[in-house]
Parts: structure tokens; C-alpha cells; sequence
């Protein structure tokens, strides 16, 4: 079977790094606009909450937040095992890319609803919460990614022994997804993910949903921009490294 | 205005969490543009080195 040649260019870091170069700044003004538009329907034209009245305006960064690290996990987990299968680097430089990144979602996610909780549940933290939980597991399993592949001083051994730690850590998807509806849990059940109409007025529904859009375009604005300098850092004895840095006025 | 800036009187929750967000977005564009950076400085450095080394030196000669 022969595969299209873009696929070898995914394989090419001088063509990967020129393609982030690119698609990077249009990324970065596709999700300033977003956020913005986003950040200004929910918090100025969206009515407040009959329940919640306006605390609820926290919905619209909190959720987000949280499906974005989950998905910047299954990036890292799918690249760590493109590159484990395939000996692909470019792969091994997009998991270590998404780690950080995935990390710091996954705290700010723990955060907001923390900052969500006390006003609403009366508490900014409950052990026994599943979803609270499952999210904490996979804070853990980012760190523990990033310090393991920091306990290498070889890099292809730390790119090879962490894709297996990335790849066990999947099982956490499944059980965040699913820990509102497994066990009781503080949070709510979907309202939105489900084959049903979502609950939740149309008003809402707007500024919710272009805030999941502008999330995602952040989540891979910030991945092209930090798999850059991966790549750079990775090749940096090659050739076209050497022309790059000495075209730069070196 | 202040109405809006006491969000009923959670202004404060609300207020933090929309910042942390801002602040975590904010440190991960800062942090991969220095990354970056200083990945083409130590790569820069190292092609220098290399230049250095090869020219022929007084160690060469004796």
C-alpha cells in the first residue's frame, strides 16, 4: 500500500517545524477572538442561573478546561504509542510537548471547580467525590510522566519507558468520563455529551459551546508553539538546525 | 459596573477562577517562546563550538 507523501512530510522535522511555524499564529488569533467573544457572552449577555444565579458563569471556563486536559492526555498517550510502534521521534516530541500543557489544564481544572465548589457545595474539596478524584489520578499520571522521563538521561530510553507509562494511564479516561454515572458523585450527571437534547437553555448553550472551540484551538495553538522548540531541542546537532540558527544572524 | 464585578456576591469565586484560567494560558505562551528560545541559543552555541574546533590550532602543531 503506498501512503501519501504527506505522511512522510509528518515524518520530517524541518517540515513539521516550518508547518507549526505557520499554523501556530493563526491558532493563537482564532482563540484570542474565540475567548474573548466566548468570555464576553457568558459573562455579560448570558442570564444569570434560576438555581445558581451568577456564580454559574463559571461553567463556561470550568468544563472546558477539564475535557481539554483529558484530551491533551489521549494526544499524549496516542503520540507516546505512534512513537513506541513506529519509532517515530516526531511522535515522542508531541507527547513530551502535550505533557506540560496537559498538566497545567489538569490543575486549572481541579482549581476552577475547587473555586466552583465552596459557593455552591459549601466545599472547595471532597475526597470521596469520583470525578474529583479521577481528574486528581490524572494530574498524577502527567507528573508522574514528566518525572520519569526526567529520571533519563537518555532521551530514547525516556521517550520509550514513559509512552508505557501514557499508555497504562489511559485506563483513567473511561473512569473520569463515566464516575458521575458509576457512583455518586457531587457533580452532575451529562448535560450536554448525550444522545438526548442537552439540558440547558440555548442562551447558555452558545457561549458554552464556543468556549469548548476556543479551548481546543488553545490546547493546539500551545502545542504547535512548544512542539518548536522540542524539535529544535532534539535536532539540535543536525544540519538544517545548523543552517537555521547561523541564517539567524549566528 | 460594581454589580457586575459582585457577580451576586460570588464575585470572588468567579473572579479567581477566570483569572487562574487567564494566568494558566499566560504562562504556557511564556513558557514555550522562552523554551524555544533558548533551544536555538544552546543550538547556536554548539554550532559555534564546532566552528571553534576545527580551525587549526598551536595544539595541533606541536
Amino acid at each position: 500500500m503506498r501512503l501519501p507523501r504527506w505522511f512522510y512530510l509528518l515524518g520530517s522535522p524541518p517540515f513539521v517545524y516550518g508547518l507549526a511555524g505557520k499554523v501556530a499564529p493563526w491558532l493563537g488569533v482564532v482563540t484570542c477572538v474565540l475567548l474573548a467573544v466566548g468570555g464576553y457572552w457568558g459573562l455579560v449577555v448570558a442570564p444569570p442561573d434560576a438555581v445558581q444565579g451568577e456564580v454559574y458563569r463559571v461553567l463556561f471556563i470550568h468544563p472546558q478546561i477539564a475535557y481539554v486536559s483529558v484530551m491533551a492526555y489521549v494526544v499524549m498517550a496516542f503520540a507516546a504509542a505512534v512513537g513506541y510502534v513506529w519509532r517515530m521521534k516526531l511522535a515522542y516530541a508531541v507527547a513530551a510537548t502535550a505533557a506540560p500543557i496537559g498538566a497545567s489544564f489538569t490543575a486549572c481544572a481541579l482549581a476552577t471547580g475547587s473555586l466552583w465548589g465552596r459557593p455552591t457545595w459549601g466545599t472547595f474539596w471532597q475526597w470521596t467525590d469520583p470525578r474529583i478524584m479521577s481528574e486528581t489520578l490524572l494530574l498524577f499520571l502527567f507528573l508522574g510522566y514528566l518525572a520519569l522521563r526526567a529520571a533519563f538521561e537518555d532521551r530514547d530510553k525516556a521517550d520509550r519507558v514513559s509512552a508505557i507509562l501514557a499508555v497504562v494511564g489511559v485506563v483513567d479516561v473511561p473512569i473520569i468520563h463515566y464516575s458521575v454515572i458509576w457512583w455518586n458523585s457531587l457533580h452532575q450527571g451529562p448535560s450536554i455529551m448525550k444522545l438526548d437534547k442537552p439540558s440547558i437553555a440555548p442562551e447558555m448553550l452558545t457561549p458554552f459551546l464556543i468556549m469548548v472551540v476556543a479551548f481546543t484551538t488553545c490546547f493546539f495553538w500551545l502545542l504547535l508553539n512548544g512542539l518548536r522548540g522540542e524539535i529544535v531541542e532534539r535536532e539540535r546537532d543536525t544540519r538544517w538546525i545548523r543552517q537555521l540558527v547561523e541564517g539567524t544572524g549566528g | 459596573m460594581s454589580e457586575f464585578l459582585r457577580m451576586g456576591g460570588d464575585g470572588a469565586y468567579v473572579w479567581s477562577a477566570y483569572g487562574v484560567t487567564l494566568a494558566v494560558l499566560a504562562l504556557n505562551v511564556w513558557w514555550a517562546r522562552r523554551r524555544h528560545q533558548s533551544a536555538l541559543e544552546r543550538a547556536k552555541a554548539s554550532a559555534r563550538d564546532e566552528r571553534v574546533s576545527k580551525r587549526p590550532s598551536v595544539r595541533q602543531i606541536q
